[in-house]
């Protein structure tokens, strides 16, 4: 199962080795990683989509890396109200002829064409999981000469009247 | 922007270093000198600071380990760049293994070759990092006492373990007028000790109503001291008690509460009473393969409620009802005032009793043609009077200590249980000689580790170390024997070494400056220990035991804790 975590952690040399150190030794697959500063000095937050089979399994990974020196907290968001948005980045091929009817599926993915070349454009989009491989999907039959995603990042939602 | 201290006088990174190391109350330090660290070993030249030369860096990490085992002090070890340091991660994964607080000070080449492929350049922050609870690489001189302190203060609280503080040459060389702030910095460092209280409550509420109560203890109840709170607690409710490896000597052996030592070499009575027990209060233990054998089918019918100083380890293997982070020693002295009254336990405990009598550990005892090993480490015990401490290294000859030794206080075993570390005996001994003087350290070894770590026996003269060391001689791997027997229709598969070309191990302790003495005659083996343990210094006894026997009973591994072989 797909459970997404965050976690905030020192920014200090090494620190994202550790973090994924642990989640080999414990064979976990890791779907996708990001990280990035945070509002605070020196604190970074990792994003972390991995696949297991258990809930258990995921509590253990979550206690392990809770218990790690350089990390602040760890939590499983996946069942908390939280938002999360990934980008990607595709080239496709595409002939002057067919650029009218791609501009035309990938309109409602909102989705903007950023380069422009002879054969090629090379569309940028933003969301959840899920909306971006319906946007690989609706594109695909066109031919996708590069594709790059960065992997999700997100954080719970603020409760309401807070 | 970092505070600044200015020092009274230029000091160098090396002397900065073994200054506040002295500073946290370390006496010794371990270690073995080399290209990466020549200005840390000029500064201790002139330090007061006692260093130990081992002969070897994974006897150095030993010792330390053997020192901390016994003390609950830090270990602290300088080994050099390479080579030096690789040797190093036996002794470091041991440490983790078992949590035992070490400081492992790594050499490293000079901060512009790190990276480069330089002469004896190994990256061990890398190799380091699975197996370390946190390693530093200090890249300024002026960082060295914050990251020295804060490595104590890693090591030592929490669950214990090793720190390893890589360290480059020119960082030790650089001399400094001003340091940085010295004072620990780690906010996301905040291990919790404390239990909470409303959890305790409701735990031992219901561990007052169980009819059949029972308290596991782990290493966690050594390394926290609080042997005397577990008896106390014990003898107040009437909860019988039984130990993993780690957890003896936290009950004496002949304690009407304790029934022994737990696990795939326990004694039947501790094994059933896991089986049977309703309410199963474990503190400070991991439930390790080597006790909980069949995790699915462990302590089938009790609730579980697991006190332990690691979140991490609370529901890893075994499902528990009653989750309890905190130090062995504050949970016990909460329980200690909890007020509730206990439901009679007569009758569990004298089933177990019966069980204890019945069915104790044992041995063919009128065994005349040969020596039996079960009988040395029972001599051992007699004469010793369950006084000493005693170290082992891997194998059958440390089951038998287990099972065989009459222990009476905490930390008197000291054995590489986790890892299971063969070589660990020798050095460990060292260690636990030097942290601790004035008591009789015993060593059983067996003839395949004794040759692991063979090399320091050299220094027992050299330091005046009086250890007792006893080969248990079985010219064999006597454990991968006994399984290839029960597992691998005796196919003795490189286990048992070539008759008549074993070295002469007399003349080998000859050789290192001690005595030593071949013990073979069954019919004198009382006398001939008694003469040996009353030995003016440190000796060896090359003792020839049955090259034939088990380690009974045994559950095979993967099956349930009443499944035990061997049980007469």
């Amino acid at each position: 199962m797909r459970r997404i975590l965050t976690a905030k952690v020192l920014n200090t040399a090494g620190v994202l080795n550790r973090f994924t150190g642990m989640l080999s030794r414990r064979q976990t697959n890791i779907e996708s990683i990001s990280v990035g500063p945070t509002e605070v000095e020196h604190i970074s937050r990792i994003t972390i989509v991995i696949d297991v089979n258990t809930l258990n399994e995921v509590e253990i990974v979550v206690k392990q890396l809770n218990r790690m020196v350089d990390v602040l907290r760890v939590r499983d968001i996946t069942d908390l109200p939280h938002l999360e948005r990934e980008v990607v980045l595709i080239r496709i091929h595409a002939p002057a002829k067919l650029r009218s009817e791609i501009f035309t599926i990938i309109q409602p993915f909102r989705a903007s064409v950023i380069d422009v070349a002879e054969k090629t454009i090379t569309i940028q989009s933003t969301g959840t999981t899920q909306k971006i491989e319906a946007l690989i999907r609706s594109v695909h039959p066109y031919g996708i000469k590069k594709l790059a995603r960065t992997g999700v990042t997100g954080f719970t939602r603020e409760k309401e009247g807070k | 922007m970092t505070k600044k201290l200015k020092l009274q006088e230029a000091v160098s990174g090396s002397k900065l270093l073994l200054d506040t190391v002295q500073h946290h109350g370390v006496d010794t330090i371990f270690g073995y000198p080399g290209g990466a660290v020549l200005p840390l070993y000029d500064a201790i030249y002139s330090h007061p600071i006692n260093h130990i030369l081992t002969r070897h860096e994974q006897g150095a990490l030993h010792a330390a380990e053997g020192y901390a085992k016994r003390t609950g002090k830090p270990g602290v070890v300088i080994v050099t760049s390479g080579p030096g340091a690789t040797n190093a991660i036996t002794g470091i994964a041991d440490a983790m293994g078992d949590s035992v607080p070490l400081i492992v000070i790594t050499g490293q080449v000079g901060t512009p070759g790190i990276g480069k492929d330089a002469f004896q350049e190994a990256d061990m922050l890398g190799i380091t990092m699975p197996i370390t609870k946190y390693n530093y690489q200090v890249r300024d001189t002026k960082d060295l006492p914050r990251v020295i302190n804060e490595a104590f203060h890693i090591a030592t609280t929490g669950r214990k373990g090793p720190v390893v503080i890589d360290l480059p040459k020119d960082i030790q060389a650089a001399v400094v007028t001003e340091i940085n702030d010295p004072f620990i910095n780690l906010p996301s460092y905040q291990p919790h000790t404390e239990p909470n209280m409303w959890q305790m409550n409701h735990m031992f509420k219901a561990l007052s109503t169980a009819k059949k109560p029972l308290i596991l203890v782990g290493g966690g109840v050594n390394y926290a001291k609080t042997s005397h709170e577990l008896i106390a607690l014990a003898e107040k409710h009437k909860i019988p008690v039984v130990a993993s490896l780690l957890g003896l000597g936290a009950m004496p052996l002949n304690h009407p509460l304790f029934f022994g030592f737990a696990g795939m070499h326990g004694a039947y009575a501790a094994n059933m009473a896991l089986v049977e027990t309703d309410f199963l209060l474990s503190i400070g233990c991991r439930f390790d393969d080597r006790l909980a054998t069949n995790p699915a089918d462990f302590a089938p019918n009790a609730k579980i409620a697991h006190i332990d100083i690691d979140p991490a380890e609370i529901g890893k293997i075994i499902h528990t009802d009653y989750p309890i982070v905190a130090d062995a020693k504050k949970a016990l002295t909460k329980m200690l005032e909890l007020d509730f009254t206990f439901a009679n336990t007569d009758k569990w405990r004298a089933e177990l009793e019966d069980y204890r009598a019945l069915h104790p550990l044992t041995y063919n005892r009128t065994e005349q043609t040969e020596i039996k090993p079960q009988r040395v480490v029972e001599l051992v015990g007699k004469i010793t009077d369950g006084e000493a401490i005693i170290v082992t290294d891997v194998g059958q000859h440390q089951m038998w200590a287990a099972q065989f030794y009459p222990f009476k206080e905490e930390r008197q075993l000291i054995t590489s249980g986790s890892l299971g570390t063969m070589g660990f005996g020798i050095p460990a001994a060292i260690g636990a000689k030097l942290a601790d003087p004035a008591k009789q350290v015993v060593l059983f070894v067996g003839d395949g580790g004794f040759q692991m770590t063979s090399e320091e026996l050299a220094i027992l003269k050299v330091y005046g170390i009086d250890i007792k060391i006893i080969i248990m001689n079985n010219m064999s791997l006597g454990m991968v024997r006994q399984w290839q027997e029960n597992f691998y229709e005796n196919r003795h598969s490189e286990s048992v070494f070539v008759e008549n070309l074993q070295p002469d191990f007399v003349m080998l302790a000859n050789a290192y400056h001690m005595d030593a003495v071949k013990l073979d005659n069954p019919l004198t083996i009382e006398q001939d220990l008694r003469d040996f343990l009353s030995h003016d210094g440190a000796i060896l006894a090359d003792i020839v035991i049955s090259p034939t026997e088990h380690v009974l009973p045994m559950i095979p591994p993967g099956n349930s804790n009443s499944e035990m072989l061997g049980v007469e």
